[in-house]
């Protein structure tokens, strides 16, 4: 009996049963499929606890959302403070919260003027897209093939036709996709002239993490310069320190005119997210400012809990603790394809934002399992499955990254017999 | 307004939980460094401290207004190159074998080491602390006494610099900026931490052991000094003014009362005077009792103070004197003035022998001095040996000041700012603290048996042992059995090698 107070379950399996009934049976049945059996109950720090007490290491962090960790006290103590004076407040009038994140984000972000909020990534995409179209006068939108940029009426088009199709949704004379890494493609797209903005995740997350070539995004920003398109960053899972500075764009020596934030804003405890523009994408803010409404967007809770969030990661420990992570994993990722190079094959890194590439079609999929199996929580890339999404927190302990790659290594063999068992 | 509307998390207990983590990060990596690496960081840091010696000892005592600047730029030489001259031969790194005993000893550095700094002695226990931590590949955090905060922070981090310059790895030496007792109560106690050091207060002391972490922890001093008719008189008055007079007496290890042998008490008395020392009257010994004994204990502002200062103080005047002697008729505890003085007022009493001398020590050390130090002037080694058996000291300086001598500068015990007080002292420290106390060793042990050969450990490194077989192979079969087999063969083929390698 799991007795929750103002609910309770018989067991996994009547969670499982109800989930299948009145929530979603085709995601409960695929993580059944797929050997996942994963209902997370407690969550603390990198761990998560399955309903039936199994302790798993989290390196999957939704996508970023607990960069910090699960339920990081002093965010906690953040939100519980919050709770006693504030609530979600009302989107139309001015508010301390608000005007305060603004500030704090404005000024540890270069060229940016003002910030919009939303509650989720998506929404922050729709912004920034209905940003660059006020700005240039221009509908048509560039993205990458295999790009992500959540599932709201405009970031839903600029993704995988999975995604739109279903909805009727895919608007491919409007919403442009190019390869990534082509900048042959990208300037074909570009110069037709009518392009309001391109939108790229600084590093693909769901297609894995592929690393932009060296001057890529460079190249993409000076032609949308040239071609007079708005660059839009997107910073959902490479912000909030994860690349080794606070967004990924700054690592890259390049000058967005808008960026999005999400995940990790919210330290995973108050949904949030943010559209930064620069003066000119922006300028719709002083033209109509309720042209864009959301009543949980920018909620004062969210707000509060996030100008901490901006804090502690600005500081020296935290900084010093992002660099210590990466370069563990690179150091041990290194090793473990000395170790296991029939299978492991490759990694991509930046910062603590790691692809781990094995060779087969789909042996991320079997890697994640043997992890599952070995305590670690690791997803794989939906849209590239030979890749395993790694997404060490921010703040991760010497202790459990050790514990976690004692786990990988013992993990392999298990992983190496899925693989065989699953054929080619 | 001036009220804070919401409830806010402690963020300095936040950022300094952090602190912990980053330390734990840096001992990890620095116990993979070899010693030529760790030489040359605790050179360039104990360098680069000992060019700052001079600039610190004047920022200490401006800061904490205790102590006299040539001393404490003796004691920062002292703790910065000195104890590179010292240890600097030693190594606290490569693996020790013991042929004899079948026996290799890997060395264990603590990890992370949280080190409490009294405000009597900041730069030089900073110092200190630091270099015996950095010598033995250990990360430290420091945590000053509030009162001397600043120069501590500065110190810190002008050596953390200087490590991180010669390639130590981030974050090995960092400093609470802002230390509160609540504060420091809950970082002691944190589990990351792998040993504290506390020197201090007797409350610090206590709190170190109460931490749950393994700690050292030494109780206070109180150090009896006797002179008895063999001791070289003028020698003896020269020395103990000296050392009274050291620092203004604000090491743990200086002279609290003076035991004399009645037949040279006069002469030594007389000796004293043409060094420096002020003889005080009845009177002047009544008030200096009130002035500096008040119901709270020892008058904390008079800690490290001139004598001049302390007698105007008091209410009379030595202008001049280097120390104040306080003649007093009885040697036992409800005597304030033979209880420890952290500043150049020494008591003086005349005994008879030996027997009497021993009698007095013992009961001043009654209530505080337990386990510390204690000194004597003699040429007679049945006193020497009677004095330190009979008392509760752990170290007995002769024929030298007890303030540098018990702590090692000027003789060949440990030179220390942390010294041990034993079991009776409450700590499970006995010795002067050395950067021996900072490294454990794991020990390979073989079979004691004549026939089981002990292996040859000459060469064999620790830090770089032979890599794991690259198994570069091909990728996965599809069929399984075929995978099987070649999983066997792979299996066979690794166990050739690295047969082939151990040969
Ligand atoms: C890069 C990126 N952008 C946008 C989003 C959408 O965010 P949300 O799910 O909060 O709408 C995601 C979510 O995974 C993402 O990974």
């Amino acid at each position: 009996m799991f007795d929750y107070g103002h609910f309770r379950f018989e067991s996994k399996e009547d969670l499982f049963d109800k989930s299948i009934r009145f929530w979603n049976p085709d995601k409960t049945k695929f993580w059944q499929k797929a050997g996942i059996d994963l209902v997370i109950d407690r969550r603390e720090g990198y761990c998560l606890f399955d309903m039936d007490g199994r302790r798993l290491i989290d390196l999957h962090l939704n996508g970023g959302t607990y960069n910090l960790g699960h339920r990081h006290p002093e965010l906690i103590e953040t939100l519980k403070g919050a709770l006693d004076y504030f609530d979600m407040g009302n989107h139309w009038f001015p508010s301390v919260a608000r005007a305060a994140l603004s500030e704090a984000l404005i000024r540890v972000t270069p060229g940016m003027k003002y910030v919009v909020f939303g509650a989720g990534g998506a929404e922050a995409v729709d912004i920034a897209i209905k940003s660059a179209r006020y700005a240039t006068k221009r509908r048509k939108i560039v993205s990458i093939i295999k790009g992500y940029h959540g599932h709201g009426g405009l970031s839903v088009a600029t993704g995988d036709d999975r995604f739109s199709k279903i909805f009727l949704a895919d608007m491919p004379e409007t919403f442009i996709q190019v390869p990534f890494n082509d900048i042959g493609a990208m300037e074909q797209a570009l110069k037709s002239g009518d392009i309001a903005a391109l939108i790229m995740e600084t590093i693909p997350a769901t297609y894995g993490f592929p690393m932009p070539k060296d001057g890529y995004l460079q190249a993409c920003k000076a032609l949308c310069e040239k071609y007079g398109a708005m660059y839009i960053a997107d910073e959902v899972q490479t912000g909030m320190m994860r690349c080794g500075q606070l967004w990924g764009w700054q690592t890259y020596n390049i000058q967005p005119d808008i960026m999005v934030t999400a995940k990790g804003l919210s330290g995973g405890i108050y949904p949030i997210s943010a559209c930064l523009v620069n003066e000119r994408a922006g300028d719709w803010l002083n033209e109509d400012g309720a042209a864009h409404i959301s009543t949980a967007g920018g909620a004062e809770l969210g707000c509060v809990v996030a100008h901490k969030v901006i804090e502690m990661l600005h500081r020296p420990e935290t900084i010093a603790s992002v660099h210590a992570v990466a370069e563990f994993f690179r150091e041990a990722m290194a090793e473990m394809i000395q170790r296991h190079g029939d299978i492991f094959s490759g990694v991509r890194q930046r910062g603590v934002v790691l692809g781990l590439e094995f060779n087969h079609p789909e042996g991320a999929v079997y890697v994640s399992r043997a992890l599952y199996e070995h305590g670690v929580w690791a997803i794989f890339s939906s849209l590239d499955k030979r890749v395993l999404q790694w997404k060490p927190g921010a703040l991760l302990s010497h202790a459990m990254c050790q514990e976690i790659m004692d786990r990988f290594d013992a993990a392999m063999p298990r992983a190496r017999e899925l693989i065989a068992a699953a054929g080619k | 307004m001036d009220q804070v509307l919401l409830t806010v998390p402690d963020a300095v207990y936040e950022k300094a939980k952090l602190k912990v983590e980053r330390s734990r990060w840096a001992a990890v990596k620095f116990q993979k460094l070899d010693r030529a690496t760790v030489t040359r960081i605790v050179n360039a840091v104990a360098h680069a401290a000992h060019a700052k010696a001079q600039f610190y000892a004047d920022w200490a005592v401006r800061e904490t207004g205790m102590g006299v600047v040539d001393h404490k730029r003796q004691k920062n030489e002292a703790c910065s190159r000195g104890l590179v001259e010292m240890y600097g031969a030693e190594d606290f790194v490569a693996p020790r074998i013991d042929a004899a005993r079948k026996i290799v000893e890997l060395p264990r550095p603590a990890g992370v080491i949280f080190a409490l700094i009294p405000v009597t002695n900041p730069v030089a226990t900073v110092y200190f602390k630091t270099l015996m931590a950095l010598m033995t590949r250990n990360a430290i955090i420091l945590s000053p006494h509030p009162g001397a905060k600043a120069v501590c922070a500065d110190a810190a981090a002008m050596m953390a610099e200087a490590a991180k310059a010669a390639g130590a790895p981030d974050g090995v030496i960092q400093v609470i900026e802002e230390p509160t007792i609540p504060l420091i109560e809950k970082l002691i106690s944190d589990e990351r931490v792998d040993l504290v050091i506390a020197t201090g207060g007797p409350a610090v002391v206590k709190a170190a052991y109460t931490s749950g972490n393994p700690a050292f922890g030494v109780g206070p001093g109180n150090a009896p000094v006797l002179v008895d008719d063999t001791a070289d008189l003028r020698l003896a008055a020269k020395r103990i003014v000296a050392s009274k007079s050291f620092d203004n007496s604000i090491l743990c290890t200086n002279e609290s009362t003076l035991l004399a042998y009645q037949t040279v008490a006069d002469a030594l008395l007389a000796a004293m005077k043409s060094e420096g020392a002020h003889i005080c009257t009845p009177d002047e010994v009544a008030k200096l009792r009130k002035l500096l004994f008040t119901s709270q204990g020892f008058n904390t502002a008079m800690i490290g103070k001139d004598a001049a200062v302390i007698a105007r103080e008091a209410g009379f005047n030595a202008a001049g004197a280097k120390i104040l002697v306080t003649p007093v008729d009885l040697v036992q505890p409800e005597e304030k003035l033979v209880r420890e003085k952290l500043c150049p007022v020494l008591a003086f009493a005349r005994v008879a022998n030996i027997d009497q001398a021993i009698a007095c020590a013992r009961s001043m050390m009654r209530t505080a001095g337990r386990g510390h130090s204690a000194a004597i002037h003699s040429r007679k080694e049945t006193n020497i040996m009677a004095f330190a058996a009979a008392l509760p000291a752990l170290r007995v300086a002769v024929n030298t000041g007890c303030s540098l001598g018990s702590s090692g500068f000027e003789t060949h015990l440990g030179p220390s700012m942390t010294i041990g007080t034993g079991f009776s002292g409450g700590s499970s420290l006995s010795e002067n603290l050395t950067p021996h106390h900072l490294v454990q060793y794991a020990r390979i042990a073989y079979n004691k048996e004549a026939a089981e050969t002990f292996g040859d450990f000459n060469g064999v490194d620790p830090l770089n042992l032979p890599r794991a077989q690259n198994v570069a192979l091909t990728s996965v079969a599809h069929n399984a059995d075929l995978d099987e087999l070649r999983r066997e063969l792979r299996k066979i083929i690794l166990e050739e090698l690295s047969a082939v390698r151990a040969a």
